[in-house]
């Protein structure tokens, strides 16, 4: 095999015991790499109703097939798969930057982690030679500081670290694992999960050759890419960047502000992606073997914050901008800058404080809960403080909202469950659902929890493609059309900012694939891997008991509170009715029962039959 | 006799360079025939988001390289400035790696010798692959006073800039 390392390692944190095995052919061409042979992996070795942060639970690292080739974006990839500690399902990430090149030089498609170290340690890959070492001397270190001086005491500036913050440790159900400075396995809590095995980071370095199978074929083909590049299906993530998204979703009400209490932000212009370029953005930097570039390194000029610099993208801007009611940049940007510092989710991490703010602004929590912060909509030192209290789990409130939204609510009681806004324990991303119809579906059926990146259903809604303040027939299919190309660029590990140069879709990503691998594959054997890898991880949240009917749902909020903002969207709110209507429509263009379980003939369809006893259970009422 | 306006090398904007390695993947799939940055080169050093540069030989006049080889296996070609590594005589010592202040020799992984920039050019450009291939046009095949000149041009285009939006501003 081409391009695949060929092997998969496994490590065992409890006894130390390091095994290798090989990558058949078979499992690389049906799950292709990612995050689908992270599922599989993860299927494979967990055992039913284990915990998410039972040391059983395999923390699964996966590169891509074209990780560590030039290919632009899939070149510099990696995923994390294990059991969601903020879901019970699915959860998975990817990230890009540096890490996963160096991963599959050192000859690895996957790397099992098992297990819990005695004492906090971390994972040495060097080639061939894996070491488990100590990381006492880490604790509670920043990511970046962590990254730093594993690279100073193992001697090489060039060896890659994923690692954890404080937050990870303390087993947040939103921390995140960040690798390459602010480079984040963001959403799921993948982080959690590996501080829950005492695991502070994962350390590579990898000096063999990648090889393609065909290498003029596949030189031509990324010069191709590259030149589109430059072109217009990448201009936005080059320009004012994903930030863009504040203005446009502010105009259409789709601009989720105060907890999803308005749909508009008044205070939108000071948070603008025209504004953050103006006045913030120093440079644009990229990844690895990537001709695009888009990480805007934003630095605040002045002010309380001055020289706090991070890179900022639309949906942590939005969720500690617009979504806690802040229309400070500074603030925002110092925001993001310390949620990378502890590792956390900085979607999740927004949503968790307007939680809060909501709670607050309703009695639900009091003064004296917060410890005196007034967590007041607007409040930008609240923020600041809030998140250094969640970081490191301090006092009553800081603790329970690093449970996440969903067991914070439960925690809280009352009227919390109210202002959660979550899907499956997930929070929501940066969209009003209640006005972007298509994505309220398409999120709701996502097998990690709400998530825009599962299916891009906001796409039709926000290109004016649908009546998006409704829920019809039709949008079913939409979502299961879009799906299977998401799950496949997850797998190839494809940078979803570059999805527009595929301008051939399906035969521009299997030309790439075969080019690489020399594994002949066709549109459609493709197409049917993506609806392979969505099955299977529904199957997976079905074997966990999360993954039936009353599993997809909505927030209270989202279907409770219509829009007061004046305009087109006033009033609009979803209701259970359409929403059922669209569920019903989603399973039937999936091939699933009306309780949203794939058949067994689906599955025999798929090559998935060796799971067809998880169905069986399902169906008899088990799950 | 050969003019330092005739000799090139591979240099990198500071302002344009922002670490992305591409230059890295091309000079070893151009040179090598696989995807190795550690048989690159051309290295691009990310010290930070703001702090990229990628760093190659510059075909230094009087190079301490050539200089400091205790067996004679480097030499540099009159024409071009390019430093020839005689495989057979480098037993891999590194002690050129030291004598050079730009760390642009490197140790191949598996020949054990030294290796350096080739100013690998095709026929189609004129310019190695490099540069060819940097996306955000950070590198450029330049002489000595092709580099000098471009500074000057900056140089006085800001002072008059600079003068310009002083009168605006009055």
């Amino acid at each position: 095999m081409f391009a695949y390392a060929g092997k998969i390692l496994h490590v065992n944190l409890t006894t130390g015991e390091t095994k290798t095995e090989p990558l058949t052919e078979d499992m690389a061409k049906s799950y292709i790499g990612g995050i689908g042979l992270g599922i599989r992996l993860l299927m494979d070795n967990s055992k039913p109703g284990t915990d998410a942060y039972d040391p059983d639970n395999p923390l699964i690292y996966c590169t891509g097939p074209l990780s560590g080739t030039m290919g632009p974006t899939a070149g510099n990839g990696y995923a994390v798969v294990s059991k969601s500690p903020s879901t019970g399902g699915v959860g998975e990430a990817k990230a890009h930057g540096f890490f996963g090149p160096d991963l599959k030089r050192a000859g690895y498609d996957a790397v099992v982690i098992k297990g819990k170290a005695p004492k906090l340690s971390y994972l040495w890959i060097d080639d061939d030679k894996v070491e488990i070492r100590n990381a006492e001397h880490l604790k509670y270190a920043t990511v970046n500081d962590t990254d730093k001086r594993i690279r100073d005491e193992l001697g090489d500036f060039y060896i890659r670290v994923s690692a954890i913050g404080e937050a990870g440790e303390k087993l947040c159900r939103f921390a995140a694992i960040i690798n390459d400075e602010f480079r984040a396995i963001g959403r799921s809590g993948m982080g959690g999960v590996m501080g829950s095995k005492n695991l502070k980071a994962v350390a590579v370095r990898g000096t063999k050759d990648v090889n393609v199978a065909n290498l003029d074929g596949f030189k031509e083909y990324i010069k191709m890419i590259h030149e589109r590049m430059k072109g217009p299906a990448t201009k936005k993530y080059k320009t004012l960047g994903t930030p863009e998204n504040v203005l446009v979703l502010n105009s259409l009400s789709a601009l989720a502000t105060r907890n999803w209490t308005n749909a508009t932000f008044e205070g939108a212009d000071k948070v603008s992606g025209e504004y953050l370029n103006e006045h913030y953005v120093k440079k644009i930097v990229g990844c690895a073997t990537c001709g695009m570039r888009c990480d805007h390194i934003a630095v605040v000029p002045e002010g309380p914050y001055k020289g706090s610099t991070s890179r900022l993208e639309f949906e942590c801007l939005w969720s500690m901008g617009p979504l806690c009611g802040i229309d400070r940049l500074d603030a925002i940007i110092e925001a993001m800058r310390i949620v990378n510092e502890y590792g956390m989710d900085g979607i999740s991490i927004g949503v968790v404080v307007a939680f809060a703010m909501d709670c607050y602004e309703h009695g639900v929590i009091t003064k004296e809960q917060t410890d005196g912060i007034d967590l007041r909509f607007g409040n930008a030192e609240a923020l600041i403080a809030i998140i250094h209290k969640i970081g490191k789990r301090e006092g009553w409130l800081g603790n329970i909202l690093a449970e996440g939204v969903a067991k914070a609510a439960e925690l809280i009681g009352g009227d919390a469950y109210k202002y959660a806004c979550h899907i499956k324990g997930l929070e929501l991303p940066g969209y009003d659902l209640r006005t972007l119809k298509t994505a309220a579906l398409g999120f709701s059926v996502s097998f990690r929890g709400a998530c825009h990146l599962r299916n891009g259903a906001y796409s039709p809604d926000v290109k004016g493609k649908v009546n998006r303040f409704k829920i019809e027939k039709g949008r079913g299919k939409m979502i299961t059309d879009e799906s299977l190309m998401y799950n496949i660029i997850d797998s190839l590990i494809v940078c979803k900012f570059s999805r527009g140069t595929y301008y051939d879709g399906w035969k521009d990503l299997t030309n790439y694939y075969t080019l690489a691998t020399g594994i002949p594959i066709t549109p459609e054997e493709m197409m049917k891997s993506g609806d392979r890898i969505e099955n299977l991880a529904r199957l997976f949240n079905i074997r966990e008991g999360k993954g039936t009917r009353k599993y997809d749902t909505l927030p209270w909020k989202i279907k409770n509170t219509p829009v007061p903002d004046e305009g087109p969207a006033k009033g609009v709110v979803v209701s259970e009715e359409e929403f059922q209507i669209g569920l019903d429509d989603y399973y039937a263009s999936r091939g699933w029962t009306a309780d949203g379980v794939p058949t067994i003939e689906r599955l025999n369809a798929l090559g998935l039959g060796d799971l067809a006893p998880i169905v069986q259970k399902a169906t008899n009422g088990g799950a | 006799m050969v003019r330092p306006q005739d000799r090139k090398f591979v240099t990198a904007d500071p302002e344009k360079c922002i670490g992305c390695c591409v230059c890295e993947y091309a000079c070893s799939m151009v040179n090598e025939k696989t995807f190795n940055p550690n048989k690159s080169r051309i290295r691009a050093m990310r010290m930070g988001p703001l702090v990229n540069l990628a760093i190659t030989c510059r075909h230094c006049e009087d190079p301490a390289c050539v200089a400091a080889c205790p067996r004679d296996a480097l030499k540099q070609e009159e024409n071009t400035g390019i430093i020839r590594v005689d495989e057979s005589a480098c037993n891999g010592c590194g002690w050129c790696i030291s004598a050079c202040q730009f760390g642009a020799m490197n140790m191949h992984p598996e020949k054990k010798v030294v290796f350096t920039c080739n100013s690998c050019t095709d026929n189609e450009t004129k310019e190695p692959q490099c540069v060819k291939w940097c996306p955000e046009e950070a590198l450029t095949y330049v002489t000595a006073e092709t580099l000098a000149q471009k500074y000057r041009q900056k140089a006085v285009k800001n002072l008059f800039q600079t003068a310009e939006e002083a009168k605006k501003s009055k």
